[in-house]
């Protein structure tokens, strides 16, 4: 464990954000080493043919995330980390000698809103790029405005797959990816052999449900004893827990999403499932450092999580990156998956423009894949010819203080596969 | 739909899900009994009842977080010290909000509607801005955790059991109260007849506030207990609000008894088809019967017979 959550804050003297800030990035960017572009060797009307807001000292990016609506508790992490991003990179002398605005819309977690905001912000605003969504529902929703309009958007959330599209970089990981490393992990280490399915029922759960499913039947030749779905916000998990009890499943798998988590998990430990036992055991791929702050480290110690990422991972780039995000943040802040992945976004999209000498959005489309981000938090990653990174998979289990030690990843970077085959 | 499964095992199955449909119901009658007092007692459609009761959430938040702190060795029972302040705290601003707006709106019930409503998102905003607009979670004390083995197959959680002593004593208060106490029969005079009860020395202004504070106190004694099994951010208060009124509406608004039969046939038909079904269709055929119900008994399970 690399921090230590339990120092209370208040203890701390008040410290002047800004200051933190500019110390923290003057660091960051000694350390990396900016390679100096000037944003006079790139004049204006070359590197931008497509009259986006580019000035000769600024560029402006859009940020559209729920920030109001049931949705705020998710996103909020992203926009944090997307800020960080931008603030740091500004602070390295920003892209192609140019500092980053932005313009944040907040799309109230409501999906005709994600829709008209987006087409605000490429239209009017004509941004250079979007940081943004976090439900597959509000992607699938500004997925025809950005492709319309041609737009460029970094989405960040882990998500169901069967999408690839030439307007969005995915920087989370898709199903296959975090799906079937975690089940090959359960099976190989833990001799697991029967599963229960369970989450929210809505298209990320039931999605991925069924590639799980494919996999421990048909691939692996096990057993699934039960899959069930409860509606979104559901509080009552009292009758799958009996019917978890009576089928003896070896591996609990939850996809359950948002508040609904905090009902589950502590019902599961009420009715006497002791998650350190291991009996059964309880795999999800839905529940990060954000959700376990709601449903209390005590609730669901001993639990696995499956996922690229993991505030507890020990190399140089995430230390420097959870330092960096708690200075900007507070030092009580948590950092989840989806985080990371949000911060990822800027500096895929700034080596991208870089790489490609423009801001227009096809020749930073065409600079895209293969690009590698040897600073990623994670550790490193590389844009596929699909639009997806290459990452590790990693299974983490959940401590009393909230966080998670890893305890597997997988030795490559696993290859995103958005349409597997033989698993639809 | 039987298959695979032992006898002796049907029978810890029906145990069980039995037991599962008493804490359903323990929750739905605890959410449903401040607004049944509100709704049936005052004709006042509170959206905010929500609100009210993550309030009380809140409260426990906060008071857990105090005695970890402070008073560590207390920890055992700050949730009964926890739940009174709930009761305080959702109470005062129930009668402040009734003193400030409920009371100008009286003569028009549809308007307590949407300005009830216009206060659930003050009140969301003003958590957000206070506790953030991430979840919090609640430590509970170790011995709600766990559960009871009464056989092999079949464990009561503690917690659940605690849910229902918790509603059963509520219920039973409120019941004396409104039926038996002085403060009830002035309660139920006004709102037969607010000008003759007025006319006859009662306090209506009074009654109403009171009512309403109670009202809203009961649904912050609901929401700290709620923090046992759910959790607690400033828009949680809307997951409960449909299953409230679906409550409330389904039992005849005007009926404590109608409260408590409609969140007990509720539950345990939730709670039965749940197992042989998933857990959506259990909730989706759930409302259709409901619906079906309502259709042929407009005015509810239960009403009171009144001269119109």
């Amino acid at each position: 464990m690399m921090t230590d959550r339990k120092t209370p804050s208040g203890l701390n003297p008040p410290v002047n954000r800004r200051s933190v800030l500019m110390g923290g990035a003057a660091l960051s960017a000694a350390l990396f080493m900016p390679k100096g572009l000037r944003a006079q060797d790139y004049p204006t009307a070359q590197v931008n043919t497509t009259g986006l807001a580019v000035t000769d000292d600024t560029v402006t990016v859009g940020i559209l995330h729920s920030i109001t609506g049931t949705m705020a508790i998710s996103e909020t992490g992203s926009v944090q980390a997307e800020k960080l991003a931008i603030e740091q990179i500004n602070a390295q002398g920003g892209v192609l000698g140019r500092k980053i605005n932005y313009i944040q819309e907040d799309g109230a977690s409501d999906w005709p809103t994600f829709a008209e905001k987006a087409k605000k912000l490429l239209v009017n605003d004509k941004v250079a790029s979007v940081m943004g969504c976090w439900t597959s529902a509000s992607r699938k929703a500004v997925l025809p405005v950005f492709e319309q309009y041609n737009g460029f958007l970094y989405y960040p959330t882990f998500y169901e797959g069967l999408e690839e599209s030439p307007n969005v970089i995915y920087t989370g990981q898709e199903a296959t990816q975090q799906i079937i490393a975690g089940i090959d992990w359960v099976v190989r280490e833990r001799g697991a052999e029967t599963f229960y399915l369970l989450g929210s029922d809505y298209i990320w759960p039931r999605t991925s449900n069924k590639i799980a499913r494919k996999h421990i039947e048909d691939k692996l030749g096990l057993k699934v004893v039960g899959e069930e779905y409860y509606p979104l916000g559901h509080t009552q998990f009292n009758s799958v827990i009996n019917k978890i009890r009576l089928r003896k499943p070896d591996v609990i798998y939850a996809i359950v999403v948002g508040g609904s988590n905090v009902a589950f998990y502590k019902q599961l430990k009420a009715a006497g499932i002791d998650m350190t036992q291991e009996n059964p055991l309880l795999l999800t791929i839905s529940v990060t450092e954000d959700e376990i702050r709601g449903i209390g480290g005590e609730n669901i110690e001993g639990a696995y999580a499956c996922m690229k990422y993991f505030q507890s991972l020990e190399n140089e780039n995430n230390k420097e990156f959870v330092k960096a995000f708690k200075d900007m943040w507070g030092e009580d802040m948590v950092i989840g998956d989806v985080t990371q992945a949000a911060y990822l976004g800027p500096w895929l999209w700034k080596m991208a423009v870089e790489k490609a000498g423009s801001f227009d959005v096809d020749k930073v489309r065409e600079a895209s894949p293969g690009l590698e981000f040897t600073k990623a938090p994670e550790g490193y990653v590389r844009i596929h010819e699909n639009h997806h990174l290459w990452s590790k998979t990693r299974v983490g289990r959940a401590l009393e203080n909230g966080q998670y030690d890893v305890v597997y990843e997988t030795s490559e970077l696993v290859e995103p596969d958005p349409f597997p085959e033989g698993y639809q | 739909m039987f298959d695979g499964y032992s006898s002796s095992e049907l029978v810890a199955i029906f145990a069980m899900q039995g037991f599962a449909g008493l804490i359903l119901f323990s929750v739905l009658v605890l959410m449903a009994l401040g607004l049944a007092i509100i709704f049936g007692q005052m004709g006042v459609i509170n959206m905010a009842h929500g609100e009210f009761m993550i309030l009380g959430a809140y409260v426990t938040y906060l008071c857990s977080n105090i005695f970890e702190t402070y008073i560590p060795g207390l920890f055992c029972i700050y949730f009964f010290i926890a739940m009174i302040l709930a009761f305080i705290a959702a109470g005062a601003l129930g009668m402040f909000v009734e003193w400030a707006m409920i009371r100008h709106l009286y003569r028009r019930p549809l308007d307590t509607l949407l300005a009830t409503w216009g206060l659930s998102l003050i009140l969301q905003q003003t958590y957000r801005s206070i506790f953030g607009a991430r979840e919090v979670g609640v430590q509970i004390p170790d011995w709600m955790m766990g559960a009871l083995p009464l056989t092999d197959m079949i464990d009561l959680p503690i917690n659940g059991i605690f849910v229902m002593v918790l509603t059963f004593a509520i219920f039973v208060a409120v019941a004396l109260l409104l039926l038996k106490s002085g403060w009830g029969k002035q309660v139920r005079a006004v709102m037969f007849n607010r000008t003759m009860a007025g006319a006859v020395g009662i306090n209506t202004e009074r009654v109403d506030r009171m009512t309403f504070g109670i009202g809203c106190g009961i649904a912050g004694v609901a929401g700290a207990a709620f923090t046992m099994i759910g959790s607690t951010g400033p828009s949680s208060g809307q997951l409960y609000i449909v299953d409230t009124f679906l409550v409330v509406v389904f039992g005849g608004a005007a009926s404590l008894f109608g409260t408590l039969a409609s969140a007990f046939s509720i539950s345990q038909a939730q709670s039965i088809m749940e197992f042989f079904l998933s857990g959506s269709m259990a909730k989706v055929l759930t409302l259709l019967t409901v619906v079906g119900i309502l259709m042929l008994r407009p005015q509810g399970l239960f009403s009171l017979k009144i001269r119109s």
